[in-house]
């Protein structure tokens, strides 16, 4: 238990690639900190800096006030999920476990106590004589949790540690890490290019792009007022649709139905917050659109139209019954819309 | 399973083959047969006529003090050629994975040795290592140690392991560094965050997965010391001096082609074909038990 203080922390690699660019995160005790972005966005680097696998070229990384920069990860008494598991192929589960204790001196008595009660918190009781290779994917991913469960570390580190499973194990996977790190109240840090496994974990979520923080918060906050284009488009699926504006007209020439505010280059709804009418509401944007595509889902449908010059995704529920090359009225309210500047902030 | 291949023609599976079973029925098979015939002659003095036997020339051979030192030279001898170039192949190895620049240049100069002829490789160390002209002797002698491997039987040894060992390091670095490099990073790093420092982390997670590297270089030394080292040690020592370093192929030579009691040298390669047989099978049944493949 500890927090977890990153003051403006880069990293440099010696072919003067800069991999994360001055990134500052303050994670109280027992929160839940999740890094999300594209792949190569520096979230992983910056992982590994917090667990002393590479070394921090600049800024301070602190656990509970105490700057850890120059201690090695045997001593930060930190525990990793590894996005391949890396589990010890040559050692039976218990082992596994057990390894991370014994090297610490643990007693004997109290190693077995402990591997035992972690096995049965994660329903591994029956497999602790096993050796990785005898288990499935999602036992594996269960024995790795137990190694960094196990210990009980200061921080728990997680890097992907669903991305190898399948979809639906993943959403299981995603409910119980989240309810074994409120039961445990261990600080974690958790990355992953999933925004819905982003949205879902995190008590702060951080979207990294280049190397460097967009947006940090509450996800419920983020997805209401994403600070970039990249964020809103990032956040969220199918991802927000962006309209570029010119004087108050489309790129294909058409005007704008409301008055953009001051600055505004970019309009963006959400595919949710719109709806197909064929009466235009008094107030908010309405887009004549062409149906192009339908994709049902079930519950939902997605309509993909061109408006305004683009391509833009339209969420309606239920089953869409518009055919291709239909014409309609999109519309959104006011309070939904998103405005950006030339440089893809957020304006107003 | 892969499914079978069914080949419609009945002859061409068999011309297919033929060629690597008449390779292995001239080269292996016939030899073999003739050293097991030879083994149950013997010829009189002038090599006019040759009698059968039966097992006389290995009651002979192995009644013989002589053929039992040269197994205790034997013994000696691989056991410490394959420990010594195992051991320094596998710190090199180690060395030379931490490398982070100009590795391969490294690794290049490291594999160097192994394009070294054994005669020449034994010569070098003899020069080396020679009580009257060899600078390392010199080095030896000016630290007080009596070197003269021409006349102590295991100073002979010493030489002889050393430079079949050095002959060997190459080789078994190559696989190493192979082995080494198939451990997933990640690991490490686990064991590292595990608490492992760098000694016990070696000792707990890198050994254990290198194993199969090691069993199988642990055949291939053995291998190697009781049947290609002979070069080493005909230009090194020649045996000598006294018996001090005659391993089995050693005397297998002397015998049958030196002394000319050809029974007697057939009946030795028979027996030493035995013996490796076994080796390699126990080696098979044992040490791999304890090997974990991936």
């Amino acid at each position: 238990m500890a927090t977890v203080d990153l003051k403006d922390v880069r990293k440099v690699y010696p072919g003067g690639v800069e991999a994360v660019k001055g990134v500052s995160i303050a994670i109280p005790d027992k929160a839940l900190c999740v890094l999300v972005g594209p792949s190569g966005c520096g979230k992983s680097t910056l992982l590994r800096m917090i667990a002393g696998l590479e070394t921090i070229s600049d800024g301070t990384c602190a656990f509970d006030g105490k700057v850890v920069n120059t201690i090695g990860p045997t001593e930060r008494d930190i525990a990793m999920v590894f996005q391949n598991y890396a589990l010890y192929p040559h050692m039976k589960v218990y082992d596994n476990m057990a390894y991370g204790l014994r090297n610490r001196g643990t007693p004997k008595d109290e190693i077995d106590r402990r591997v035992r009660e972690t096995a049965k918190i994660l329903e591994l009781s029956h497999l602790l004589d096993r050796r990785p290779r005898e288990l499935s994917g999602g036992q594996r991913q269960r024995v790795a949790m137990g190694r960094a469960i196990v210990r009980q570390p200061k921080v728990f580190l997680f890097d992907e540690p669903l991305s190898n499973l399948d979809a639906k194990l993943r959403g299981q996977m995603r409910v119980e890490i989240k309810n074994l790190q409120r039961a445990l109240g261990v600080t974690s840090v958790y990355v992953t290019h999933d925004q819905l496994e982003a949205m879902t974990l995190a008590d702060i979520l951080v979207v990294m792009n280049a190397g460097k923080v967009e947006q940090m918060g509450n996800p419920l906050d983020i997805y209401e007022q994403p600070a970039s284009t990249f964020v809103a488009s990032f956040i969220g699926a199918p991802p927000m649709n962006l309209l570029p504006i010119t004087n108050g007209k489309f790129t294909d020439g058409s005007a704008l139905s409301i008055t953009a505010p001051a600055g505004a280059t970019i309009l963006g709804f959400r595919p949710e917050d719109a709806d197909v009418t064929e009466s235009a509401p008094k107030q908010g944007l309405t887009l004549p659109a062409k149906v192009e595509g339908v994709e049902p889902v079930g519950a939902e449908s997605f309509l993909y139209c061109a408006a305004a010059g683009q391509r833009i995704v339209v969420r309606v529920s239920g089953r869409a019954l518009h055919e291709i090359g239909a014409k309609l009225t999109v519309s959104a309210p006011l309070e939904k819309l998103h405005w950006f500047d030339k440089d893809g902030k957020r304006v107003g | 399973m892969t499914p079978r291949v069914v080949f419609p023609n009945k002859i061409l599976p068999y011309l297919l083959v033929a060629p690597q079973l008449a390779i292995t029925l001239v080269f292996f098979y016939w030899p073999a047969s003739q050293a097991l015939y030879q083994s149950m002659l013997r010829e009189d003095p002038f090599g006019l006529k040759s009698k059968f036997v039966w097992f006389d020339n290995f009651k002979k051979v192995l009644a013989d003090p002589n053929y039992i030192n040269s197994i205790h030279v034997t013994a000696i001898f691989s056991i410490a050629t394959a420990l010594l170039s195992m051991v320094v192949a596998l710190i090199l190895a180690v060395m030379a994975d931490k490398v982070v620049r100009s590795r391969n240049l490294y690794r290049t100069l490291l594999i160097w040795p192994y394009a070294v002829a054994p005669a020449i490789a034994g010569m070098l160390w003899l020069f080396l290592f020679n009580p009257s002209i060899g600078s390392l002797a010199y080095a030896l002698r000016w630290m007080g140690i009596p070197w003269d491997p021409l006349l102590k039987g295991d100073q002979a040894m010493v030489l002889v392991v050393m430079a079949a060992a050095w002959k060997q390091i190459s080789y078994n670095f190559l696989f190493f560094v192979a082995g080494l490099q198939a451990i997933p990073k990640t690991l490490i790093e686990a064991a590292a965050i595990d608490g492992a420092r760098e000694f016990k982390r070696f000792w707990t997670i890198v050994f254990p997965l290198l194993a199969p590297t090691t069993f199988f270089l642990l055949v291939v030394n053995t291998v190697y010391a009781f049947f290609d080292t002979f070069g080493i040690i005909h230009a090194v020592t020649g045996g000598g001096p006294g018996k001090a370093t005659e391993t089995l192929v050693y005397k297998v030579y002397n015998d049958g082609f030196v002394n000319l009691i050809l029974g007697d040298s057939a009946a030795q390669s028979v027996i030493l074909m035995v013996i490796v047989i076994a080796l390699t099978a126990v080696q098979f049944r044992y040490v791999e038990r304890k090997v974990h493949y991936g």
